[in-house]
């Protein structure tokens, strides 16, 4: 059994980074190795919004993430400095900066870019999807 | 140009790849930004500047005339991270027509060869 790190660089529907990065988790756990954190940057960060809506045909990758999170405990790590630049804001985050509307809930969580560093130290790999 | 060889380098706990320009993306500023809170978090960490990257590094720098602000005050901070272990493709500055000289850090030119040794011995790598 190994532990796992996820590093998420691609937007969804975008490239093909999001969609190959959920398969990858999907296999890690239904493989019996622990993924312990997906970690959200650059672009990448839009795969936390809550209001990402495809077609009902289309895989929905927000869902898969949080499928991921209630099932095997997976952390989703969102950049808070990426996500702030782009958009992606929890309740808190608004608040602060004094806007109306968030877009970013649990189990996505806002965090900084230490916990990228502790993701990749404290797993036996970390796994790099980028467009 | 001398070249440094994989046998003068020292690993670091992270190296961070950089391969994008400044001002035509968010991938180099996120990268020194991964770079630099690594270092503040304790780690060693070296920076690989590779492909056009390189123009990171080049002398003149300002702010984008689109209003981005640069990467060359990230830059800047890395002395104070203590983040010294700085390395360029030789190829990469050859292919563009740069020599160390053109360039604002004191980074080490390495062969392709170095270059393949260095990810191999790096525990970690993210690529920007």
């Amino acid at each position: 059994m190994l532990n796992y790190a996820l590093l998420v660089h691609g937007a969804p529907y975008t490239h093909q980074a999001a969609l190959s990065a959920l398969r990858f988790a999907d296999t890690v756990v239904t493989g019996g190795h622990r993924l312990a954190t997906v970690f959200f940057y650059h672009d990448g960060v839009h795969n936390a919004s809550a209001l990402m809506s495809p077609p009902q045909d289309e895989v929905h990758l927000a869902e898969g993430w949080k499928r991921l999170h209630q099932d095997y405990g997976t952390q989703l790590l969102v950049c808070i400095a990426a996500g702030l630049r782009r958009g992606l804001l929890n309740a808190d985050e608004a608040r602060r900066h004094g806007l109306p509307l968030h877009n970013v809930e649990a189990p996505f969580e806002l965090t900084g870019i230490g916990q990228l560093v502790d993701a990749m130290l404290n797993n036996d790999r970390l796994i790099t999807f980028a467009p | 140009m001398t070249s440094v060889h994989a046998s003068d380098i020292e690993p670091q706990d992270l190296m961070v790849v950089l391969r994008h320009p400044p001002h035509g993306s968010h991938w180099l500023r996120e990268g020194i930004d991964v770079a630099l809170v690594a270092a503040a978090f304790g780690q060693r960490v070296g920076l690989l500047f590779q492909g056009d990257g390189v123009y990171a590094l080049l002398k003149g720098q300002q702010a984008g005339a689109l209003g981005q602000k640069g990467t060359h005050p990230q830059l800047a901070m890395l002395e104070m991270y203590d983040i010294e272990s700085l390395w360029v493709s030789a190829a990469a500055l050859t292919e563009r027509g740069l020599s160390v000289d053109d360039l604002i850090l004191p980074v080490k030119p390495l062969t392709a060869e170095a270059v393949a040794e260095l990810m191999q011995i790096q525990p970690h790598t993210l690529i920007f």
